[in-house]
């Protein structure tokens, strides 16, 4: 059994080592390694797209993470005051929002949208007073409102989690000796879930700047990294892509590693 | 008092407001959006005309293909999954030594929570002409193609979807209470009864909600069949993608995109059904 386990973990790590080991590579083709060389990575620094897509992905992945980190937390809290009734149905909500597939909610959202701005738009500018109106469009909007759909739901869980085994006493105590409700979630509440709202905004991250499919459907005129990447691995294999894989899967492994140790952490450090 | 009250709940209001509106601007609506879309038709330049038919469900068997290799590959896929997970949760909840389990079950959640992008474009490399089949030709086995074959697919997925197999099964594998496996070997049990009248069964929860996690994912994947598919093997994600932003058929697309949602329902029913039987049984076993 040892065997069959060591032979999983080696179907698990060894495309992403090789893809590793060949982003490092000398020569244009994929096959053979012709030396060490960290050409690509320059290859793939300088080119201006690559870095346009790199910063979108990481605008739009922190400004959708931040968001969800703050209304999951809040929905999260809010749960823990509410009726069974009311819970249920959020708890269902919740779970169709992380359920159904990245698909169906991207197309979803982007009919939804483009019917909203088709009525919005007309309406925005019969009221403005240029001949310059706003204009309602999809791009970074749209993919941080959709990504955080996602991201909330799963915040709200883990922080839900995190509050179910809070220790009660302490809330107890506290108000006790007359601290304000402000007060007690300040210095009692907030640091003990502080790391499940940090592992969630560090996962929710991660999810945002690794989606393709959401991104596909509701980026209009944007690019995100997933984007880019997958045209171009349509246009052909290239070294190039190798070297954005390693630094995309560094990345989110020490981002999820991260998250892992704040989940792991009982208390909060003094 | 009363003040006290309103004021409790009015922070409870506004604690849940943020993500009331996100769920219902971003869930609840496009999916209403959706389901008026599949009953209308669609506009002679692409998009939706409003309409009150049935036209696009009629017309679901025009995608029958997608329909098809998703309903096949998804189950077939999640059963392979589950083959290769199984013993590797066991291993890591029964056998593992103590200081090494978490180490391992990191190990195993990372692969996931990367880029499946990334992952599923290094098979692509890997199967590619100038991967396994340049090697395979060394040694004079030519033009074996694994590409763009259902295979690829198969692999990709239990690729993919392994660490959200082996994770419950884990879960409820470590739950287990060793000194049932005493009492059945002291009762005089062979190894194999034991596992199949014990192990197995008490963890057979974990495995239904893995199998039906990963299957109701499959349903909606896109990037596996396209990228190791290579337009051959065709899931229903595909044909919406294809729906939606090529031939801009937005009705036929909706039409589709709901039969898949309805189809994800009845899977999560059975599977919690099966759930439910299956822990009723354990409970009057154990009592």
């Amino acid at each position: 059994m040892r065997v069959f386990v060591v032979a999983v973990f080696a179907f698990l790590y060894l495309p992403i080592v090789l893809v590793v080991l060949f982003s490092f590579n000398a020569g244009h083709h994929a096959s053979e390694f012709t030396g060490f060389s960290v050409q690509w990575y320059g290859k793939a620094l300088s080119n201006p797209f690559l870095v346009e897509a790199l910063k979108n992905s990481l605008f739009i992945a922190t400004t959708s993470a931040l968001l969800a980190a703050f209304c999951g937390t809040a929905a999260a809290l809010g749960l823990q005051r509410v009726g069974a009734r009311t819970r249920a149905l959020f708890d269902a909500l919740l779970g169709a929002a992380i359920v159904v597939p990245g698909v169906v909610i991207g197309i979803s959202t982007l009919v939804a949208l483009v019917q909203l701005f088709a009525v919005v738009n007309p309406f925005l500018a019969s009221l403005w007073p240029t001949d310059q109106p706003p204009k309602l469009a999809l791009g970074y909007g749209s993919i941080i409102a959709a990504h955080g759909l996602f991201s909330m739901a799963l915040v709200t869980m883990i922080v839900g989690t995190r509050l179910a085994s809070l220790d009660r006493n302490l809330v107890e105590a506290s108000s006790d000796l007359y601290a304000t409700p402000l007060t007690t979630f300040r210095s009692i509440v907030l640091p003990q879930i502080m790391p499940a709202v940090i592992a969630g905004f560090l996962l929710a991250f991660t999810f945002s700047f690794d989606d393709f499919i959401i991104a596909f459907f509701v980026a209009g005129a944007q690019t995100t990294l997933p984007i880019y990447v997958f045209a171009s691995i349509r246009r052909g294999v290239t070294p190039e892509i190798n070297a954005i894989a390693t630094i995309v899967l560094c990345a989110s492994v020490l981002l999820v590693l991260l998250a892992q140790w704040q989940l792991g952490r009982r208390k909060p450090s003094p | 008092m009363r003040r006290s009250l309103f004021r409790k709940n009015l922070v409870t209001a506004l604690l849940l407001a943020p993500a009331a509106l996100w769920l219902v601007i971003f869930l609840v609506l496009p999916f209403v959006a959706i389901a008026i879309f599949s009953v209308g038709e669609r506009a002679p330049e692409g998009g939706y005309q409003a309409a009150l038919t049935f036209a696009q469900y009629a017309n679901l068997p025009a995608r029958a293909t997608a329909f098809w290799n998703t309903m096949v590959l998804a189950p077939i896929g999640a059963l392979a999954c589950l083959l290769v997970a199984y013993p590797v949760a066991y291993y890591l909840a029964l056998r593992a030594p103590h200081r090494w389990r978490l180490i391992l079950l990191a190990m195993i959640v990372i692969p996931f929570w990367t880029s499946l992008l990334m992952r599923t474009y290094a098979w692509m490399y890997i199967l590619g002409g100038r991967g396994i089949p340049a090697l395979l030709a060394y040694v004079g086995i030519e033009d074996l193609r694994l590409i763009n074959t259902p295979g690829a697919v198969l692999l990709g997925i239990v690729y993919g979807y392994l660490p959200l197999m082996i994770l419950p099964i884990y879960v409820s594998l470590e739950r287990l209470d060793r000194r049932l496996l005493e009492a059945s070997a002291d009762l005089g049990a062979t190894p194999l009864s034991t596992f199949l009248g014990v192990t197995l069964r008490l963890s057979l929860p974990g495995v239904m909600t893995g199998f039906s996690l990963v299957m109701i994912l499959l349903l909606g994947e896109y990037l596996i069949p396209t990228l190791l598919g290579g337009g051959k093997v065709f899931f229903i994600g595909n044909a919406l993608v294809d729906l939606f932003l090529q031939s801009r058929n937005w009705p036929f697309g909706s039409a589709i995109a709901i039969t898949l949602v309805l189809v994800s329902v009845v899977v999560l029913i059975v599977a919690n059904r099966i759930s439910t039987r299956l822990s009723g049984a354990r409970r009057v076993d154990l009592i």
